[in-house]
């Protein structure tokens, strides 16, 4: 019912967002979604990859700070008020969101939203109650 | 006003070693019997107080180091009973306790003593307005100036640190003559008056009394042209007394030490053994009329030397140079001693959370010191979100803070990135070029 992703801790240093990428690509592993979250001194990366273990595993190796986390993954429909839609549950049920992205599959005219929230399965159990497809670990 | 007491500071060295004999001799007398620290010391080394005959003497007492300060917190090396304690001061220890410095009434005069001597070295009198802008507190730099000044008969207007606008209004409303500060913020200050507007003509000042933190010829030069003062270069330590301990004359040329208060040595740093004039080593005072808490042969870790050529100005006592540096790792951080064992202690009490390497880096931006410590975080904590890692920093950034008593800004990096060395580890990195 989750989606695991990948979060890297990056120091505010030149080459480092081109360093992870790089050991992605050489080690074939496919970004299928990426968020920066930036502050004055460093940044956290968030990722979902086809392979996330692979990719957890070679990032550790390479000396990347690196965790795994769980968040929520909604798919809405690619067009206007698809994610205030969403957003509205949210709102009525006063949860509160750690972070949010997003990525859209355009072919299929689906946007997917990934959610962090503090209470995962209360939050689980009120969108499956308003029918809201819920992805799982294979995005 | 050329001294404020001629007798004492233009005394004859024949004259001036006697009375530093007697003293000595008394003081000695005084802390064997009272001070079971400095009793069982100089029992262990088979030395009574008898044989203190002269000034030449002092070679056989054995020295006394911060440490020993620290060993016996916080009272332990006080002479006088508490009641005739009547102030104490403080200032960083090596691992967060403070060193503490207590002061009888007949201490604080002496102390007065010296900061008004030292006004009057740098041209002030009854007629000076004295802008004190050294912290009021635990430090020593505000007070003593400031009942230095009092005893002087000067106006003393007692500002303290911060809040720098305030500073600037006053000293153009209250025609200040004489500016006592660090010598980093004298600069910080000279900027931020052109910043607003102002010239250093629309200002009073004519002298300025600098210290607590080493500066070079360079800063005061710098310092002369934006303020339009002349710049002097005061010396003190607060287990010796404070600010006051030498200062300079309008010669310039090295500060004065208040010899028949203090009984300057210079001692080779890892012989310990005693050096000639004019060469360089560690500064040692002996506290000659100290009460409250007096301290025989206290190692500075201050690498200077002393002069004890004649001046110009009468002054009979010897002068000492510029700091070169230290005998450990103490680092002055805008005139707060800040030691590195002091960071490693608040690190090692965040545990796992961390790794346990650190750096320590030292710049200085816009005549301003800024400390900044790299710490590494673990793949531990790490758990993906910026709340995690801004608490974790926020818990270090209050630890230290109340730890070392100014702000460091916290660096967390990853794991692994602290260069590591295969000897003795890299922790600091001064990059100030004073």
């Amino acid at each position: 019912m989750l989606v695991d992703q990948i979060a890297v801790f990056l120091e505010n240093r030149k080459g480092r967002i081109f360093a992870l990428s790089d050991l992605l690509a050489k080690n074939g592993v496919d970004l299928i979604a990426l968020s920066i979250a930036d502050t004055n001194d460093f940044g956290i990366v968030r990722l979902v990859t086809d392979n996330n273990d692979r990719a957890l595993e070679v990032l550790r190796r390479a000396g990347f700070t690196a965790a795994t986390n769980s968040l929520i993954g909604i798919e809405v429909e690619d067009k206007p008020g698809g994610l205030a839609e969403v957003l509205k549950i949210f709102d009525d049920n006063d949860i509160d969101i750690e972070y949010l992205y997003s990525f859209a599959r355009v072919e299929a005219k689906k946007a997917i939203i990934l959610v962090k929230v503090a209470d995962t399965d209360k939050t689980l159990e009120i969108l499956l109650k308003h029918n809201i497809k819920l992805l799982d670990r294979s995005i | 006003m050329k001294y404020f007491n001629e007798t004492m500071e233009t005394m004859k060295r024949s004259e001036l070693e006697c009375l530093q004999g007697e003293r000595l001799k008394s003081l000695v007398a005084r802390v064997y019997q009272n001070v079971p620290y400095y009793r069982e010391k100089m029992d262990a080394i088979k030395l009574k107080p008898s044989d203190i005959k002269s000034l030449k003497d002092i070679t056989k007492l054995p020295y006394t180091t911060k440490s020993d300060l620290r060993a016996n917190y916080p009272f332990g090396t006080f002479a006088a009973p508490k009641r005739d304690i009547v102030r104490v001061h403080a200032s960083s220890g090596t691992t967060g306790k403070l060193t503490v410095v207590g002061y009888t009434k007949n201490d604080l005069q002496a102390w007065a003593e010296c900061c008004a001597r030292s006004l009057v070295m740098a041209g002030c009198d009854e007629e000076s307005v004295i802008h004190i802008s050294y912290g009021y507190g635990l430090f020593t730099g505000g007070l003593g100036m400031h009942y230095g000044s009092e005893l002087l008969g000067s106006m003393t207007v007692p500002v303290s640190s911060g809040n720098t606008m305030r500073q600037i209004m006053l000293l153009k409303d209250f025609g200040a003559t004489c500016l006592c500060c660090t010598p980093s913020y004298a600069i910080y200050l000279a900027e931020e008056i052109t910043k607003s507007g102002l010239k250093a003509s629309d200002l009073s000042l004519k002298a300025g009394v600098f210290g607590a933190e080493p500066w070079s010829e360079a800063m005061r030069k710098q310092i002369e042209a934006s303020l339009n003062l002349k710049a002097f270069d005061i010396y003190g330590l607060s287990e010796i007394s404070g600010p006051g301990v030498g200062m300079e004359c309008y010669l310039q040329n090295g500060t004065h030490i208040q010899e028949d208060y203090f009984y300057p040595e210079i001692v080779d740093a890892d012989t310990l053994e005693p050096l000639p004039f004019l060469e360089k080593g560690e500064l040692v005072f002996t506290t000659l009329t100290k009460e409250g808490i007096p301290l025989i042969r206290y190692r500075t870790r201050d690498i200077t030397s002393l002069d004890d050529t004649p001046c110009e100005c009468g002054r009979t006592s010897v002068r000492m140079g510029r700091v070169f540096g230290r005998s450990d790792d103490m680092l002055i951080i805008r005139g707060v001693n800040v030691f590195p064992s002091q960071i490693e202690t608040v690190l090692l009490n965040m545990g796992d959370k961390i790794g346990p390497h650190y750096q320590i880096i030292v710049e200085r931006i816009n005549n301003l010191d800024f400390i900044e410590i790299q710490v590494e975080l673990t793949q531990k904590s790490f758990s993906g979100t910026v709340k995690d890692i801004e608490r974790i920093r926020a818990e270090i950034d209050h630890d230290m803070q109340s730890m070392i008593g100014i702000n460091a800004k916290i660096t967390l990096v990853s794991p692994n990135t602290i260069p590591r060395s295969e000897g003795k580890a890299v922790r600091i990195i001064d990059k100030r070029k004073i």
